[in-house]
């Protein structure tokens, strides 16, 4: 079997004498599009930082393409190839659209090519009209996709999302279904969501996160189906 | 008319009306004007200084005045020791670049929290001013420069041309110097923040986490733009050294740090042209307040009118409660309502459908 892209071994982060995360071995192949979801408190999110550099854990290891990247700066991170769309938009509110993505694109490319790409990238995420308005006035929407924009424009191989259909119109949430699927047949991601439809459009593998451990690792159908999950995530919804 | 053009009409204009004064002003103003004018220009470096880190860096550094109180020592050191003004300038530039770049690595790269730069800042400037304060005795001297303590030196010998110790700058040379020195400082700045290096910076202002997440290291981008603050402020003290031959401790004091930001809140952060506004008006103002001085009269409010100190803090006060982001952006935004205005009447005209 080929070098997993992204592996933890005993990854844990302990604020005090809470656990957020707790020993999580998470394995992800080259290319691969996995799912985590889990109820809120889960640690989902500070495992992200983890990844990320945005956050220093207490024990364990991070190892992206064999490199270990525990303790590596965000900055660092980013460089190497991950990328991540947080939870809450984090994109320059104060810039126009364009100057977001371009900021983004400028990094790796020549200012004629970082133009090039900027134009592509405003088509891509359907904000062509809108880009000279300034990111802190647009729909929250509309700012998920100027991140995801940004994360895209940084090309890197593998893509971090947190809940990247929150917020967004039945529509919207389709078009970012179609994005997703698209982006994994040249990237690995790792999506982070809490709408089951969403999950079911673009989902194989689905990683339930619980309590900062992993509870369970199976396919879609599987976890679907799986009673514990059910206990524990999905009661609510099935319910509801 | 798009943003593009303004922005080249903005450019062109600061340009014409600033040559136009070069060029003016010795011409048909007296002397004393073109003194106090000069040293307005001066002053307009040092409020760009700010600017840059503060306006567009997000750096709020409340010790400006370390860099500018040590460009101006360090060319009266240097030119009591040299004779020849062309090193000494150029020290007086490098030397508090490098402090900055010193006190910035700790700074940033200790990963200090805003507030704390702020006291920081301000205490190291303090510190140098009771430090230089101290030194009045004949034991403190560096070379032959006496450092003279509260009592400052005087007589610093003026800029000459490069290299060429026999033909000093005159007065009227030093206002040209001055004025060209604030317009190559304003436009070279303007390049810069048009450059990647500037929209990196800004970009880290608006949100660190994302340009970090994006593989930017927002410790060096800060850092650079920290050592070029410095520079800057210290190229200004070498001028203000110059300009009145006279360099005291005072020019660390509280006094004068605190006026650098009331320059860049008045005129405005994330601009350039706001803050040289700012300070070239507040000068005027203060200069003209002092010169209003009652001798005999014991009126209240001419008493009251010429308080300089009194005035500037009303001054300040009623900024930042009522204009906030500053003179020149408060402009800008009015300006762009009354055409967002016009355009939007202009479209529901012609295709009301449209209209969202």
């Amino acid at each position: 079997m080929a070098e997993p892209l992204l592996q933890t071994r005993d990854l844990s982060m302990h604020f005090g004498g809470v656990k957020a995360v707790n020993d999580v071995n998470f394995t992800l192949a080259q290319g691969e599009l996995r799912c985590l979801i889990g109820p809120n408190g889960a640690g989902k999110s500070t495992f992200f930082k983890m990844l990320t550099g945005q956050l220093e854990p207490t024990r364990g290891e991070v190892l992206f393409r064999g490199n270990d990247i525990s303790h590596a700066h965000a900055h660092t991170i980013a460089r190497m190839g991950i990328g991540i769309k947080t939870q809450v938009p984090s994109v320059f509110d104060g810039l126009s659209v364009r100057e977001n993505i371009w900021l983004a694109a400028s990094r790796l490319n020549s200012r004629e090519r970082a133009r090039r790409l900027v134009d592509e990238m405003l088509a891509r995420i359907g904000l062509t009209q809108a880009a000279d308005r300034i990111v802190g006035q647009l729909a929250h929407g509309q700012r998920q996709w100027v991140e995801l924009g940004l994360v895209l424009a940084t090309d890197p191989e593998l893509i971090l999302l947190d809940e990247p259909a929150a917020g967004m119109t039945h529509e919207e949430v389709q078009k970012t279904a179609e994005l997703v699927r698209e982006i994994n047949r040249t990237k690995a991601l790792i999506v982070v969501e809490h709408d089951m439809q969403f999950i079911r459009m673009i989902a194989k593998q689905v990683t339930v996160f619980n309590r900062g451990s992993i509870l369970v690792e199976d396919s879609v159908e599987n976890i679907l189906r799986n009673p514990l999950v059910r206990d524990i995530y999905l009661g609510k919804q099935a319910a509801a | 008319m798009s943003a593009r053009h303004l922005n080249l009409l903005g450019l062109a204009l600061v340009g014409i009306i600033g040559l136009a004064v070069m060029w003016l002003t010795p011409r048909f103003a007296e002397l004393d004007t073109v003194l106090d004018l000069t040293v307005y220009m001066i002053m307009a470096i040092l409020a760009l200084s700010l600017a840059l880190i503060w306006g567009y860096g997000g750096i709020l550094c409340f010790g400006q005045s370390a860099f500018f109180g040590l460009g101006a020592y360090t060319y009266a050191i240097a030119m009591f020791n040299m004779g020849e003004s062309t090193v000494p300038l150029l020290l007086a530039i490098v030397l508090p670049a490098a402090f900055a770049a010193l006190l910035g690595y700790f700074m940033f790269y200790g990963r200090i929290s805003d507030v704390y730069l702020g006291v920081i800042t301000l205490t190291v400037t303090l510190i140098l001013f009771n430090s230089v304060n101290s030194t009045a005795g004949p034991e403190f001297h560096i070379g032959a420069a006496r450092l003279g303590g509260f009592n400052g030196i005087p007589g610093i010998p003026p800029l000459n041309w490069p290299f060429n110790k026999t033909a000093p700058i005159d007065l009227e040379g030093m206002f040209y110097l001055s004025t060209g020195a604030l317009l190559l400082t304003y436009f070279g700045l303007r390049l810069l923040l048009a450059s990647q290096f500037g929209r990196i910076i800004v970009g880290i202002r608006e949100n660190e986490r994302r340009a970090e997440l994006l593989g930017y290291d927002p410790r060096a981008y800060k850092l650079a733009t920290f050592t070029i603050g410095g520079a800057l402020a210290g190229f200004a003290g070498c001028l203000f050294a110059n300009w009145g031959n006279f360099v005291s401790p005072t020019i660390f004091g509280l006094a004068q740090s605190a006026q650098i930001i009331i320059w860049v809140i008045v005129g405005g952060r994330g601009t350039l042209i706001g803050p040289v506004i700012g300070c070239i008006g507040i000068q005027w103002l203060s200069a003209a307040l002092g010169a209003n001085q009652p001798s005999g009269s014991s009126d209240f409010w001419s008493k009251i009118f010429a308080n300089a100190p009194l005035i500037l803090g009303v001054i300040l006060i009623a900024f930042v409660l009522l204009v906030p982001k500053g003179l020149v952006p408060t402009l800008g935004d009015l300006g762009q309502m009354l055409l967002n205005g016009r355009r939007e009447r202009k479209q529901r005209g012609l295709a009301p459908q449209q209209a969202e």
